[in-house]
């Protein structure tokens, strides 16, 4: 992956190609061997005007003229990406193939920005009243104080956690520890969440490399094998949900994921999960079935969610910390579940890790993806 | 589509499911319950309802900037249907989950000062 973060210095295409080097030489591999490409990414028309990125990807890796495949699921297109690759490798139709995700958001304004990240939720219904993504996440955060009593601090310990563990991560877009009193006093954004309950605008990439085990065994030194694959749907509107406290859609592509790696949440010991918002993070682990639902305010209040305490959740720093380029994102949590299966974390590495799990949201939670590695 | 050519913008006018009898607002064409089984045909929704979430933005939308900050909530109609509106008008104190509202027809934004001006509906404090 490539350093995350306000990258001034790389174009878009620059992005690509840094991760997309890093990638081919981990694996020990020669471009040539690769066969087709899926690329995620969501808005680079209104944060660059450039579509047609699967073309842009195959050229910038010099790849041509093998397949190339851009695809669009809003926050979640980098593990939608990804899962295309696995179905193209499963079936048969390839023997090796890259996925990737990309997003450069910093050449647009805040608010240009905002409004390209609108296109995550249903323009005509939400957006067109003028909710913000902090907003849609904000009606979230208030139901589940109102249900379960969940506090702003508790979701501002997730902030904190976060960059924690960002401090660890030499790709993270900021590596800086924050206090609890920093969180709770920074600017309300969207009542209640503040500054420091959000995900920042980011630029990065990230690209891994897929094939079958028994092929990735005889190449690479560490290769890890992917025990589930998984992806749920919901309304796209968050007001038509039958509950605000939940995403259905983790809660389905959790299930179906488990049953797959024949595992129990207990089973993993680290988690990358989507926490565009401190709120995300707290449904996130719920609704993944690490903790009842209601409880995991208190629980990460209790530090369960530490680097190896309970569970280690979002050892890169997560979307709050390691940064959030809506594309890259899926990919990347998936390149840091491979750090830490490999014990390659660093500072940030989790004890004992034998199974960990990402999870990705498109939108208010109108995608989901799960998804379970073990090494080979 | 201009505002004007979507009337369940203004008027509150969603679906019912002639098969299920569950209601939907915004109109869907497909009973997304009973699919091809269902039958879905034009319902007023009613004008009142419950605050259901709430959340007050102060980082508003593009469009927003002179009305920031403004309230959005979730609006729990008595059908069981919820909607996204905001709610004008209101003490901050008055705003709480569980306050009944009424629906309103105002203006949403304007496409700078010359374009068009889009309505719809927002929601009032009922009391």
């Amino acid at each position: 992956m490539s350093k995350f973060g306000e990258r001034w210095d790389a174009s878009f295409r620059q992005l690509v190609a840094e991760a997309g080097i890093m990638a081919l030489k981990d694996s020990k591999i020669d471009g040539s061997a690769i066969q087709a490409v899926f690329g995620g990414c969501m808005a680079s028309g209104r944060f660059l005007g450039q579509e047609h990125i699967g073309a842009l990807i195959v050229d910038q890796l010099g790849l041509n003229p093998i397949a190339s495949t851009r695809l669009e699921a809003a926050c979640a297109s980098g593990s939608v990406a990804f899962r295309s690759g696995i179905m193209a490798v499963a079936s048969g139709m390839y023997d090796m193939v890259a996925v990737g995700g990309v997003e450069k958001m910093t050449e647009v304004s805040v608010e240009d920005a905002a409004t390209a990240l609108g296109g995550a939720g249903d323009q005509e219904w939400e957006l067109f009243q003028g909710a913000t993504f902090p907003a849609l996440y904000a009606l979230m955060a208030r139901r589940h104080m109102k249900e379960y009593g969940t506090t702003e601090e508790q979701m501002a310990l997730c902030a904190v956690k976060n960059h924690e563990n960002g401090s660890k991560n030499p790709y993270a877009q900021y590596q800086n520890k924050i206090t609890l009193e920093t969180a709770m006093n920074s600017a309300v954004i969207a009542s209640p969440l503040k500054l420091f309950d959000c995900s920042p605008i980011s630029d990065g990439a990230a690209v891994a490399i897929l094939c079958e085990t028994s092929k990735a065994k005889k190449i690479c030194e560490q290769p890890i094998e992917i025990i589930a694959s998984a992806q749920a749907s919901d309304t796209l509107a968050l007001a038509q949900r039958k509950s605000l406290t939940e995403l259905n859609a983790t809660k389905v592509a959790a299930k179906q994921a488990f049953e797959q790696a024949k595992l129990k949440p207990k089973d993993i010991q680290t988690a990358e999960v989507h926490d565009c918002f401190t709120i995300a993070e707290i449904m996130a682990v719920e609704d993944l079935g690490f903790f009842e639902k209601g409880k995991a305010g208190k629980a990460i209040e209790a530090g369960e969610t530490k680097l190896n305490s309970a569970i280690s959740v979002n050892t890169s720093g997560g979307l709050k910390a390691c940064g959030h380029p809506v594309g890259a994102t899926g990919v990347k949590q998936i390149v840091e579940a491979v750090w830490q299966l490999r014990g390659q974390g660093g500072q940030r590495q989790a004890n004992g890790v034998e199974h960990a799990l990402t999870h990705n949201v498109g939108g208010s939670g109108a995608t989901a993806t799960v998804h379970i590695f073990k090494r080979a | 589509m201009v505002w004007r050519e979507i009337p369940e913008r203004y008027n509150l006018i969603g679906s019912t499911c002639e098969n299920c009898k569950q209601e939907f607002f915004p109109q869907r064409l497909i009973c997304p319950n009973c699919r091809r089984k269902g039958k879905l045909v034009e319902k007023k929704m009613p004008d009142e309802g419950k605050i259901f979430s709430f959340t007050q933005v102060h980082s508003g939308a593009k469009g927003f900037e002179n009305e920031t900050p403004y309230t959005l909530a979730i609006v729990e109609m008595p059908n069981g249907v919820r909607v996204l509106g905001h709610i004008v008008d209101a003490q901050p104190e008055k705003i709480k989950i569980g306050t009944k509202v009424k629906a309103v027809f105002r203006r949403i934004f304007a496409e700078g000062e010359e374009g068009i001006i889009a309505y719809g509906f927002k929601f009032k404090v009922a009391d």
